[in-house]
């Protein structure tokens, strides 16, 4: 434990004793609050893109959007910002239907199935520094980026369950598609991030960090997403989206794709599939896949944003850029890295407005005869590059 | 079917000059504000919110335009319905019914004999077919703008003489809504009723 200024902290932030004790004796209630925490903010994050979905498509097509619901039971409108409040309350109160020709079982499991993935990723995630004498992410795994891939492959499970379970027509092909776009571009995705720890995972640099830095990062591995962090943190272009600019724009497309986004909704395509895999879904069912497009979308920017934008990290000197001391620091730390999340969940909203939707052969296309070579070039174009420094 | 495919250049095949120009055209338009009425003509080039915040705003209703039926004043402010209770026997769906004041009723104008004592017009019942207006002697009631006839119940439907009178306010109003400008000069039944009146005096 090389933590420098432990007694400072110490000093600062008074808490009973018997809380302290606590928590030392049990390890586990950190992690705890930890997920708890996590979740608080990223539900009405879900919640708030959602609106702000609704919102910016409004504007985009020269409407308004939900400007009405403000706080209940007045009539303050709050520029319609309540309106999470009356759709969840509307999701619970709906009929929940299930068509008599579903397979139950699987039908009932794919919701979940489909959210969970999005919100396990999360786990991983460094989304701030420090605060108090926690580090702010709530498993430090060494394997953190292989971990995260693994779990959003997961996600498509959920999708092919359901398309599966429902038993009618479109659906199925919903869930087909799925399947074929979340294979091809998971490959893609994978490829782009190997410059990116080509990169980070070189031993070299991590000897030049000051010691605060080194003491938050002794004992994780190079593979560690914080360690991806540090790497970024020195200054604005030492930021992996201008070292490995084809590497990021291939892991933004692949996100999207990922994330069933437009242009590459083709799972759900409205018009094609009359909704795709969620066809068959009513009210808190439906509701759950939408949270877990929303909460997928929330955790690929905060991949994005921790493999490429410099996590939380803001090249504006020692207060943004080095391991949070108080609890100020680290609470700032923590609202840049929402703030970058936020950043990206307007591109993501945005280009959902303003692509219109790929046909399957190009996606195919895409997927395979561009965004595999490129990558795989990418690699070998880092290689070239890093052997030619050395 | 086979589906000719247009052969597209290598900068169009990376869709970036598209993907550019959407953004150019998604911001023009998610930068465009509520027309003015000032400077519609100057801003008429530009995207504008098209959305109509209805219960604030309203279509605009057309002269002569149908709406819901109400008493009207006359500029002295008094009521102008005299009770004859024609409008209730032309009404197709029965929506208007009219109590009478029998012998002794109040009246708050000069000249006139008599005064409703209830006038009810059932806004469920009514089909906005305007004979009332027409058929009236006094040019008592008209079918105004009004459009949004709501309520909670049935019974809040059934306007009464006082909401009707409030509702209809002076007769000024009920006029110059059938003016059509350059097409005919409204509803002047009373212009006419005065010339024979007038008439009579003389030729007493």
């Amino acid at each position: 434990m090389g933590w420098p200024r432990r007694s400072r902290c110490r000093r600062k932030v008074v808490m009973p004793e018997f809380i302290t004790e606590l928590l030392t004796n049990h390890p586990w209630l950190i992690v705890a609050i930890k997920v708890l925490g996590v979740f608080a903010v990223v539900m009405p994050m879900v919640a708030y893109s959602v609106v702000a979905e609704r919102r910016i498509s409004a504007f985009i097509q020269d409407r308004v959007g939900p400007n009405r619901v403000g706080i209940p039971f007045t009539n303050i409108k709050l520029l319609g910002l309540g309106q999470p409040l009356a759709d969840g309350l509307k999701s619970f109160l709906k009929e929940d239907f299930t068509p008599g020709h579903v397979k139950r079982i699987y039908y009932w499991m794919a919701p979940a199935v489909s959210m969970t993935p999005s919100f396990i990723v999360f786990a991983v995630i460094p989304f701030g520094s420090m605060l108090g004498m926690q580090k702010m992410v709530i498993a430090d795994l060494n394997v953190g980026i292989l971990f995260t891939f693994g779990i959003v492959s997961l996600g498509v499970y959920g999708i092919v369950l359901a398309g599966y379970s429902a038993n009618s027509k479109y659906p199925f092909l919903g869930g087909i598609r799925s399947s074929a776009q979340m294979i091809s571009y998971e490959i893609a995705m994978g490829m782009s991030v190997v410059p990116v720890f080509m990169l980070a995972a070189d031993p070299a640099w991590r000897d030049e960090l000051t010691p605060a830095w080194k003491a938050y990062l002794e004992g994780t591995g190079l593979l560690n997403l914080s360690s991806v962090v540090a790497y970024q943190s020195d200054s604005l272009f030492s930021w992996l989206i201008f070292k490995q600019p084809i590497a990021f724009w291939i892991f933004l497309i692949s996100i999207f794709a990922e994330t069933n986004r437009l242009p590459f909704d083709l799972p759900e395509s409205e018009t094609e599939l009359v909704s795709g895999y969620n066809t068959e879904y009513s009210s808190m069912r439906f509701a759950l896949f939408f949270m877990g497009e929303y909460a997928a979308m929330i955790a690929g920017s905060a991949l994005m944003v921790v493999l490429f934008c410099g996590g939380w990290t803001l090249p504006f000197g020692e207060y943004f850029n080095t391991p949070a001391q108080g609890l100020v620091q680290g609470i700032v730390h923590i609202l840049v890295f929402i703030g970058k999340i936020a950043v990206f969940l307007g591109l993501m909203i945005w280009v959902r407005w303003m692509l219109p939707r790929f046909r399957y052969d190009q996606l195919m296309n895409i997927g395979w005869k561009r965004f595999l070579p490129v990558s795989l070039a990418n690699i070998i174009l880092t290689a070239i590059v890093l052997w030619a420094v050395a | 079917m086979k589906v000719k495919r247009a052969k597209l250049s290598w900068l169009e095949r990376l869709y970036i000059p598209s993907i550019l120009n959407g953004f150019k055209v998604t911001m023009r338009h998610f930068f465009s504000w509520k027309r003015s009425e000032v400077y519609a003509d100057k801003q008429s080039n530009f995207a504008a919110k098209t959305t109509m915040q209805y219960p604030e705003e309203k279509w605009p209703v057309p002269t002569g335009y149908r709406g819901a039926p109400y008493l009207v004043k006359d500029v002295d402010n008094s009521t102008k319905c005299v009770s004859c209770q024609l409008c209730e026997f032309v009404c197709p769906p029965k929506a208007i019914r009219i109590t009478p004041p029998g012998r002794d009723g109040d009246v708050d104008r000069e000249g006139a004999e008599k005064m409703p004592e209830a006038f009810d017009i059932n806004m469920l019942r009514c089909i906005y077919c305007g004979f009332c207006q027409e058929v009236c002697p006094e040019e008592a009631i008209f079918l105004l703008k009004d459009y949004v006839i709501t309520g909670e119940n049935r019974e809040e439907l059934i306007y009464d003489k006082e909401k009707l009178l409030s509702l209809g306010g002076l007769d000024q109003r009920a006029y110059d809504h059938h003016v059509q400008e350059g097409v005919d000069e409204g509803i002047k039944k009373w212009e006419k009723k005065t010339q024979d009146a007038k008439n009579q005096a003389e030729f007493h």
